[in-house]
């Protein structure tokens, strides 16, 4: 789960990380109120968007007047951001950040991941902030600091310190630097997070050291024990088929394809789309209805499914191994029926326990499916029954 | 012969009385395992399907000698289940929980290496279906019936495109030896390396198939240690090529973060190491069986 940037710096800021002093607004008029609040001669306003490269995209505007903050929040609030990192459609802005803009020397990365390979978090720092890891790693590779945290332990104030010294900082930096660098690992710890990004990282005349953007994202896995991290969540900001497949604890991803996917578990459902690729057709969507496949979850999964007005065929791949084919079968059938689908070719194939069953309950069914044998078969019948549609 | 469990293989069932772990211990029996403990705290002392319960995994393994575990443990309190195990001197242990979170599978990981190597447990998943050895004994949720006995070393990340291939291979007269769910998470218990290693030493083992997908650096890592020192042929593939960058596909691990980290990288990697990769998905079972013939 992502946050936006002013929701990271709250939980930064309650760990011990000085931020510039901001507030969230939801209106022009409430931005200029903020700025009157905050205080200052200059403040940026950032479109809050789950996404980066909001810079570049016009998303983060300089202001020197009140009229220019309520100003750039209009531009701002009520359009679709489109940024590098949203794909074309963009993201909708409907609050706006605004932060007091005060002048710095320095701009520094640090960053937190979850190593996979070493399963370990990997803290990484560099003297070259303010642009993305992959240009920094890309054209000062030897200047990447990287510091590994020990789980038994968790990071230790010796390991901060050397990060700072090696940043260049002066000793009244590298104290605030340790702080920074110890309390934004507490709030990834603590928030079962899976990335942390502070960039830049500025250091201000006066040797303050503040985190001037910050960019979180959270284990979905730790969300039940994270209530605080889950209250944040803007729905705003996921495709709504994604947010109604959540709801219904579906695992549903929207692609550009025709060929409409229901499958049982995530590997299947992925090979299922490839196989479909490989047979020249282009999938719509993952979509895993989970082990059990149930008739009520195939019926969602229809729902879900058939609102995307791409889609002109739809594809049912079941590997039954807890659950039996007869059951989904009927399962299908019956959401079909309810569903009163129709104008839609629905090829299903059926594989495991039960799988004769299943099959004589489509085709006594008298719904017109068109049944294949193999992963092979149901992904060329699709591409067919797309072509003969078209 | 086959790799980590057998018809003799003494398994213990954490979570016995729950839903899911009461269906699957049923369905272990019926395949043939030997299941001898259960564990349930505070339903020690009763039987469920004829199998002993006990408080704790430490008395269950003094009372019965379980050498392997399976935890049907919900999400929050599964790596807790892990480590009991661990501590209690059980040496295989099988996770098919799915939703642990990455922080609680870093603390496990950490945990084990308390132990000295030669007798460190042995962690497969979380989020898999499990392990099976045709004909023998299964330690999993996987359907029994559609893996026959036979020369194939099997291991994948994800449950049902196992089964896929499982099913594949029977249709062409094709067996197993042992196959091995290593589970969807971004941090497990045991890699495609580890059982690769198992499989390579395993005589009825004749050539090994791994099913990769998307996200992390474990088959990579796999195909660079098979070109130095795996014997038999390895047949590879990697689910997810029209998987898009930065989403998670169902599996908390399935996700193209890193250079490397897609389908397309991933398999240019295993035909560098000089894998065989299956074609496409509904190719598992006649690559196999054309890299057998010509072995």
């Amino acid at each position: 789960m992502d946050v936006h940037e002013y929701q990271a710096k709250e939980i930064l800021a309650s760990h011990g990380v000085e931020v510039p002093p901001g507030t969230v607004a939801f209106s022009p008029d409430q931005a200029v109120y903020a700025a009157t609040e905050l205080g200052g001669s200059h403040w940026v306003v950032k479109a809050q968007i789950h996404a980066g490269a909001r810079g570049k995209a016009g998303g983060v505007k300089l202001c020197r007047t009140y009229h220019e903050v309520q100003q750039a929040a209009r531009d701002l609030l009520g359009k679709r951001l489109v940024t590098s990192q949203t794909g074309p459609e963009g993201k909708p802005v409907q609050r706006v950040y605004v932060e007091v803009a005060d002048p710095f020397e320095r701009e520094i990365y640090l960053g937190y991941v979850l190593d996979r390979k070493l399963e370990r978090v990997r803290v990484i720092a560099s003297k070259h902030g303010g642009m993305d890891i992959e240009e920094i790693a890309k054209n000062t590779p030897d200047e990447l600091l990287q510091v590994i945290v020990e789980p038994a332990v968790g990071l230790q104030q010796f390991q901060a310190r050397e990060l700072a010294f090696q940043l260049g900082l002066n000793i009244k930096q590298v104290s605030r630097a340790v702080k920074t660098i110890m309390g934004a690992y507490r709030a990834f710890r603590d928030n079962d997070a899976t990335m942390l990004e502070i960039n830049p990282l500025v250091v201000t005349k006066d040797d303050k050291v503040l985190a001037l953007d910050a960019k979180m994202s959270f284990d979905d896995n730790a969300l039940f024990r994270r209530h605080n991290i889950v209250d944040m969540n803007d729905p705003s900001q996921s495709d709504p088929r994604e947010a109604q497949a959540s709801e219904h604890s579906l695992n549903y991803i929207g692609l550009d394809g025709e060929i409409g996917c229901i499958v049982n578990g995530a590997g299947l459902a992925m090979a299922t789309m490839d196989m479909i690729k490989h047979a020249g057709g282009n999938p719509a969507n993952f979509l895993d209805v989970g082990g059990g496949a149930s008739p009520e979850r195939v019926a969602t999964a229809f729902r879900l499914v058939l609102s995307d007005r791409r889609v002109k065929v739809v594809l049912v791949n079941i590997f039954a191994g807890i659950n039996r084919c007869d059951w989904v079968a009927q399962g299908v059938v019956d959401a079909v029926r309810a569903e009163k689908i129709e104008g839609v070719p629905l090829v299903v194939r059926l594989a495991g326990t039960n799988v004769e069953a299943g099959k004589k309950i489509i085709a006594e069914s008298g719904i017109p499916i068109i049944q294949a044998d193999t992963l092979a078969e149901a992904a060329e019948k699709a591409v067919a029954a797309y072509q003969g549609a078209k | 012969m086959s790799i980590l469990i057998d018809e003799k293989t003494p398994i213990l069932v954490q979570g016995i009385t729950g839903d899911k772990g009461s269906f699957h211990t049923k369905e272990m029996i019926d395949y043939g395992s030997n299941v001898v403990a259960g564990v349930t705290p505070g339903k020690g002392g009763k039987t469920h399907h004829g199998v002993p319960v006990f408080n704790t995994v430490r008395e269950a393994v003094r009372e019965t000698g379980a050498q392997a575990s399976i935890t049907f443990v919900a999400p929050a309190f599964c790596a807790d289940a892990i480590m009991e195990a661990a501590d209690s001197g059980v040496r295989l242990i099988c996770s098919i929980t799915d939703g642990i979170p990455a922080q609680d599978m870093m603390r496990v990981k950490r945990y084990f290496l308390r132990f000295p190597k030669d007798r460190r447990p042995m962690l497969v998943g979380p989020n898999c279906a499990g392990i099976i050895s045709p004909g023998k004994a299964m330690l999993g949720i996987m359907p029994g019936h559609i893996y026959k006995q036979g020369p194939v070393g099997l291991i994948s990340r994800s449950g049902t495109l196992g089964y896929e291939a499982a099913s594949q291979l029977k249709s062409l007269g094709l067996g197993i030896s042992t196959s091995v769910g290593i589970g969807g998470d971004p941090i497990n218990g045991s890699s495609f390396l580890d059982h690769l290693v198992l499989f390579d030493k395993d005589p009825e083992t004749e050539a090994v198939l791994i099913i990769g997908e998307i996200g992390g650096p474990q088959e990579a890592e796999a195909s660079a240690w098979i070109k130095e020192n795996f014997s038999k042929p390895v047949i590879g593939f990697v689910a997810g090529l029209t998987a898009p960058k930065g989403r998670r596909m169902g599996h908390a691990g399935a996700i193209i973060s890193a250079t490397g980290d897609s389908a397309a990288e991933k398999t240019e990697i295993m035909k560098s190491y000089g894998l065989t990769v299956a074609p496409s998905p509904a190719e598992f079972g006649s690559t196999v069986a054309k890299v057998l013939q010509s072995a």
